[in-house]
């Protein structure tokens, strides 16, 4: 193996992580507020076939992204207003909007099926692109990864710098303590599923303009499923949602490496690369369990209604 | 899943002949992909769509796309037999257990199963000498790599596949003596993000011509984006790739949809295994790119009418397999019946066959 190549693996890792990397970046930000939304996949592909829609009908990729996001949040709402307003089950209504969401994208995408968009063009950062390996690797991709690039480091900031990112804590750990000195936490609870459906409506429209420029029915195979497990991977830490991202990026493209240069194993065993890393770091988590009944959102899951008094 | 059901020309004429409808002829299909795969799924619905023009209201085609291989199938083709169709089209290898499950109850419909090998008395076979297509592939791909590097997307091991890259390399190797053949196994026969991380791996590898046996157009796209040469799969796909398409080797299941029903029809039918070629015209070179270079685009045709016309057999013998034993003997050339079981790597392939 020499070194182009392995740029070359880094490079896809990138943007084979990038989907994971946004959906679970807005799945943790609705995590934090005690919300759990099984909905990603069916988002997802709303996302994708809404997105590629628009885009192929008005010929602009950032046109195709917006309504992406704006479809995502749309799904979303549904399953806000069924788990906040209506006091639903969080993972029953998660799991009905994957379903939902798979059937209607197929649906309203058959039309579109056998078509091409231009997505996004990778641009080459001046400067920082001619960084021997470094660049070539990270500053030579398209603007939703560059995106994806700052993403993080805003959301860090935001969740554990800022009075907005507290408010979101104490609604996650305590909503009736949030509730009592004068949060609205239903309002917050609202707003955060709300970002986690653009976030993943953005990660669909990813993969139906950039990765693989056309529609396709369920052409996210899965990825929505991956993200809720890296969320937990990461244990809710923003910094190592983008880690863990990268490192199933570069789990399911060795796998098709290895293949290409010989290496004499079964590709069913090393398809399950990246599968088998979820199950080892979920193991390594869960050694540690005092740490990760710190991590996780105390009201992760539970329903909230301000009449119960805790 | 979805159940789409076409009726033809029957709402349009019911008001005028009532008083003599004679009960159409049914006939089912089941799909494995979408019928806008634009690759498999979609060339055996437009054999269909040409076969009800041909018959035009005698047939009622009815067909269920998206179905996988494995117990829902069995389910569907049982239900597509419940409902009267007297001859079901099972089109994807993964259909056949169930298949043979199905026919074994209803012993009065004809069962038409692509690409297996298990038959009955009520249950023929098809498929397509796919193999002459990947030997022209080979050939022009040999031609046109620089790096001496083609790359091979499969789906699964299964003889079908392992018989077209034998072809593909043998082709290839007929033009270029130094080109090797790199070969991804996708899992997959349709998955546009798997299929253009499988394109991306073997371009970072040197490949600079892709071949593929998985059916959507993703490995094209890829291509096209970083300016190497690929090869359609089934069906034209030559709009998705303008530059990097090379051409595409048509299925055509028209003329078999045809014969077939026809000979049902008149109570000629009988199980067989047919294979069909570009001599039968149930294979086709579509959309050869004009921007290939002169020498290339004559040898593609050269190779055509040779394989075409019979000269140009690529499995005639002798032929050793990779590990050094002989295959097919010097004077022999693989019946079908050999072609159908075909499990090794032909001499010169580096990788090992998967189990």
């Amino acid at each position: 193996m020499d070194a182009d190549l392995i740029v070359q693996i880094l490079f896809a890792a990138i943007k084979t992580g990038t989907p994971l990397l946004l959906i679970a970046l807005g799945e943790v930000i609705c995590e934090k507020s005690g919300i759990l939304n099984l909905g990603q996949e069916g988002m997802m592909l709303m996302g994708a076939v809404v997105g590629f829609i628009a885009a192929f009908s008005t010929g602009n990729a950032g046109f195709g992204v917006l309504a992406a996001m704006l479809m995502g949040s749309f799904m979303s709402l549904i399953f806000a207003v069924l788990v906040l307003q209506l006091g639903a089950n969080q993972v029953a209504t998660g799991l009905a909007l994957t379903i939902f969401g798979t059937g209607l994208s197929a649906f309203i995408g058959s039309e579109f099926v056998g078509n091409t968009v231009q997505g996004f063009q990778p641009i080459a950062i001046p400067l920082l692109a001619t960084i021997p390996y470094l660049g070539d690797i990270l500053f030579k991709h398209d603007i939703l990864v560059y995106l994806s690039f700052g993403l993080p480091i805003t959301i860090a900031f935001v969740a554990n710098r800022t009075r907005i990112g507290l408010i979101l804590k104490a609604v996650g750990e305590n909503p009736h303590a949030a509730n009592a000195i004068g949060i609205k936490v239903l309002k917050v609870r609202y707003l955060a599923i709300l970002f986690g459906g653009a976030m993943t409506g953005l990660a669909g429209s990813y993969m139906s303009l950039v990765y693989t420029p056309m529609w396709a029915e369920n052409m996210t195979a899965g990825r929505g499923w991956i993200a809720l497990a890296l969320v937990v991977f990461a244990s809710w830490r923003v910094g190592r949602i983008m880690l863990g991202a990268y490192l199933f990026g570069f789990a399911s493209i060795m796998h098709l490496v290895l293949q290409g240069l010989g290496v004499d194993i079964s590709s069913n065993l090393l398809a399950m690369m990246p599968y088998v890393a979820t199950v080892i770091v979920m193991v390594v988590i869960s050694a540690d369990q005092f740490k990760e009944k710190l991590l996780a959102p105390r009201s992760l899951g539970k329903p909230f209604d301000p009449r119960d008094m805790a | 899943m979805k159940l789409k059901s076409l009726l033809i020309g029957l709402g349009l004429m019911a008001g005028v002949s009532l008083a003599h409808a004679e009960e159409p002829f049914k006939v089912g299909f089941v799909y494995v992909g979408p019928v806008g795969d634009l690759g498999w799924s979609y060339e055996h619905d437009r054999g269909r769509e040409e076969m009800q023009k041909f018959f035009g209201d005698k047939v009622k085609t009815t067909f269920v796309e998206n179905v996988s291989e494995g117990a829902d199938a069995q389910r569907v083709i049982t239900q597509l037999a419940k409902a009267g169709n007297k001859v079901i089209f099972t089109t994807s290898f993964g259909f056949m257990n169930p298949t043979i499950k199905v026919a074994k109850r209803f012993p009065n419909v004809v069962f038409e199963h692509a690409t297996g090998y298990k038959r009955a008395k009520n249950l023929g076979t098809y498929t397509l000498r796919t193999y002459e297509g990947r030997y022209i592939s080979g050939v022009t791909a040999g031609l046109l790599t620089k790096t001496n590097t083609i790359g091979y997307i499969g789906a699964f091991p299964i003889p079908e596949v392992i018989r077209d890259i034998d072809a593909t390399y043998m082709g290839a190797k007929s033009v270029n003596p130094d080109v090797k053949l790199k070969i991804v196994w996708a899992n997959t026969w349709y998955d546009p993000g798997k299929e253009t991380d499988a394109a991306n791996a073997l371009m970072d590898q040197g490949v600079d011509v892709l071949v593929q046996h998985t059916d959507s157009p993703a490995p094209l796209i890829a291509a096209q984006k970083r300016g190497v040469r690929a090869i359609g799969q089934a069906s034209d796909m030559s709009k998705f790739a303008d530059k990097a398409h090379v051409f595409s080797v048509r299925d055509n299941w028209a003329p078999y949809y045809i014969k077939t029903v026809q000979q049902v029809m008149d109570g000629t039918w009988k199980s067989q295994d047919f294979w069909g070629g570009f001599h039968d015209d149930m294979l086709q070179l579509s959309s050869i790119n004009p921007n290939l270079p002169a020498d290339v685009r004559a040898k593609i045709d050269q190779t055509y009418q040779g394989v075409k016309s019979g000269t140009i057999q690529p499995f005639k013998g002798p032929i050793t397999d990779n590990t050094g034993k002989v295959v097919v003997p010097a004077g022999h050339t693989l019946t079908d019946e050999e072609l159908a079981k075909v499990n090794w790597y032909v001499d010169g392939i580096t990788d090992k066959v998967p189990n």
